[in-house]
């Protein structure tokens, strides 16, 4: 009997062990390339979030009458924008980015124009950047554009960003040196990859993304495996993100070859460059306009990368389109 | 009425401590001799004579400041915070030092202590290598099991000396630690084009995979000719019972020829050393030889072009397809 509950025990225990390790079925596995190439797009139905609730658009507003920029003070961005599309505009931003403190989050009910409130001048900029990312990114965000729900998903703060890191090679002088690695965060995908690749790949260099050698010779031109686990962070960081394996973008025969790899690999591309732009452009430069409550421990300005925007799905919200409810206030005049 | 069984036994055999044979060493007593009720559920019940001599001796003491290193840098990288040492230890690990440094002697706490931490290891590796040697040559066995651990110390040699030698950098070593050393192994394989295609890593895994099978079936086969005296081995290599004739004509009818019951064990014996000595080949080619397998296997007609279900693409960055 002791026997018999002491085996039962043991299977028990092992088997919870080994499911901690595991992805709870149903995996669902389809071929997205030549047979027996292991090309295969690999999703899990239960994981999957329950369509997410893009807002119901804010009644349409009259694009005549007097602009924003006529009636109102000091409205920099959005002055263009007839007064009730102007309206209209703020109501959603404030159900994206502040529904419970409203317009007082950003604003001084009585001087509705006064840039007092930081998160006024940090919102200001947010416009601008998003009309950036409509105007200019469309090789990445395609027709679906993007509008400050696809970050902020009614949070004050979008939940994905990042910060430099403080000791990314340890804590301690004298042992314990860690090369950049060996932390356990959600950003590597729980990979003991360097924590700190955003510092390095997303606020410019890109360039040294590339570690493959191009020829089959050894040149010992290319990247060392230390650089390798660098862009290899990177690489979990989007496959976690987009809730995708390598095979989304590479082929799995030579991941840094172009001739073979699916589309998507270019739309990623792009997005490396575009969040790189978002950073060194927008994101770092407010550093000094945010409160010491929202700096990173370096005392660095909070930043964007994959994550940010596609909280698990290759296409953010499931691929809605999210900037033709918002043209004028979203895209700007120059959007095309 | 109980039986006996080799593996999951419900008769427990009892009998005097056995010293093992006369062997021409009075250096040491034969002491320490237990029995051991649990052990005796899947071996011998014996535990002892011990021996551990001058080799055994350093290689533990060599080995546990190795470990120590280790241990101590793992526990330094989380500021000495022992629940996050238990918390975050998959992803602990002694890293060895940047690429800047080649060859040289790093700093300490930039390489350093895994410099310190390998010499420590490695001396441990071969001295119980000398160790286990010895103790073969001292019961007049043959060698084999030092040999078989050579090749394994081989494949270790390669990954952390030699092939860093041969690169010039300490930093194409591997790092000490559970995930990382893993992570590692991924990287390496991306980084020098996917190591599917080195013929040396796929012999190794021929030979693991190879080593997995036969196990498998002379394990098998054994037990199920234990009850005509299999589990007697040796005898049997010379005097064929009735259990090798069954067991040699199972596999004739199953593929048709057998292995003997000597030459099963040469098949295995071979099967474990080579996984680890074409390894190793196979690594001390990567990077100083070839540094892109996928295209070498282009090259060498390994790795046939196929249809692609999409559009081609190009490199945006215009280096071309």
């Amino acid at each position: 009997m002791f026997a018999k509950t002491l085996k039962f025990a043991g299977v028990v225990a092992v088997t919870a062990t080994l499911a901690a390790c595991w992805e709870r079925p149903p995996v669902e596995s389809e071929q997205n390339g030549y047979r027996g190439t292991a090309m295969a797009t690999i999703t899990n139905p239960r994981l999957e979030q329950a369509s997410l609730e893009v807002p119901t658009p804010q009644a349409a507003a009259s694009q005549a009458g007097p602009k924003a920029g006529a009636i109102y003070q000091n409205v920099q961005v959005l002055g263009d924008l007839s007064i009730g599309e102007f309206t209209r505009t703020m109501l959603a931003i404030t159900q994206w980015v502040s529904p419970e403190e409203g317009c007082n989050y950003c604003h001084y009910p009585d001087n509705l124009a006064d840039d007092g409130k930081y998160t006024k001048i940090v919102s200001r900029r947010m416009f601008q950047m998003t009309q950036y990312i409509n105007q200019d990114w469309s090789d990445h965000v395609q027709g679906a554009g993007v509008t400050c729900y696809t970050c902020h998903r009614g949070n004050n703060v979008p939940e994905y960003i990042w910060f430099a890191q403080a000791n990314p090679d340890g804590p301690t002088p004298y042992a314990g040196w860690t090369n950049g690695q060996n932390v356990a965060s959600e950003s590597t995908a729980y990979t003991s990859m360097p924590g700190d690749f955003m510092s390095k790949y997303l606020v410019g260099g890109y360039d040294d993304i590339r570690v493959i050698e191009t020829s089959p010779s050894a040149t010992g031109k290319s990247g060392t495996i230390q650089d390798t686990e660098w862009t290899y962070a990177l690489m979990m960081h989007m496959s976690d993100s987009l809730g995708v394996n390598c095979t989304f973008c590479h082929n799995s025969r030579l991941f840094s070859d172009w001739s073979q790899s699916p589309p998507q690999r270019v739309t990623a591309w792009h997005g490396i460059r575009m969040v790189s732009g978002l950073n060194t452009e927008y994101l770092d430069p407010l550093q000094p306009v945010y409160p010491d409550n929202r700096l990173g421990e370096t005392g660095d300005a909070p930043k964007a990368y994959c994550s940010t925007c596609h909280q698990g799905q290759n296409k953010p919200l499931g691929g809605a389109n999210m900037v033709n409810d918002y043209l004028p206030g979203m895209a700007g005049k120059d959007y095309e | 009425m109980a039986e006996y069984q080799n593996l999951f036994t419900r008769v427990h055999v009892t009998a005097p401590p056995d010293p093992g044979p006369e062997i021409d060493q009075s250096l040491y007593e034969r002491s320490g001799t237990v029995m051991s009720y649990w052990l005796n559920k899947i071996g011998d019940a014996q535990i002892g004579p011990f021996y551990l001599g001058g080799f055994g001796l350093l290689s533990v003491i060599c080995g546990f400041i190795a470990f120590e290193i280790i241990g101590f840098n793992m526990l330094a990288s989380v500021d000495y915070d022992w629940i996050e040492f238990i918390r975050q230890l998959p992803w602990l690990a002694l890293e060895p030092p940047k690429a800047e440094y080649g060859l040289s002697i790093p700093p300490m706490n930039e390489g350093g202590w895994w410099l310190l931490a390998g010499f420590f290891l490695t001396a441990a590796i071969i001295l119980w290598w000398i160790r286990m040697y010895r103790r073969a040559r001292a019961l007049q066995m043959g060698t084999h099991v030092a040999w078989a651990f050579a090749s394994a110390i081989w494949l270790y040699l390669v990954l952390g000396f030699f092939r860093p030698l041969a690169l010039g950098a300490w930093a194409e070593a591997v790092p000490f630690g559970i995930f990382p050393h893993l992570d590692w192994t991924a990287a390496f394989s991306i980084r020098y084009g996917n190591l599917f295609y080195n013929p040396f890593h796929m012999l190794s895994i021929f030979f693991l995979y190879g080593s997995v099978l036969l196990f498998a079936m002379h394990g098998a086969t054994i037990l199920a000719t234990d009850k005509y005296g299999a589990h007697r081995e040796v005898e049997q290599i010379v005097d064929r019972g009735t259990a090798s004739e069954r067991g040699a004509l199972f596999w004739r009818w199953t593929m048709g020829f057998n292995a003997s019951m000597e030459s099963i064990h040469r098949w295995a014996w071979w099967f474990a050393v080579l996984t680890t000595l074409t390894g190793g080949i196979g690594i001390l080619l990567t990077g100083t030889v070839v540094d892109n397998w996928y295209l070498w296997g282009v090259e060498h007609g390994l790795a046939p072009a196929y249809d692609l279900p999409w559009e081609p693409v190009s490199d945006p960055a215009g280096g071309g397809t």
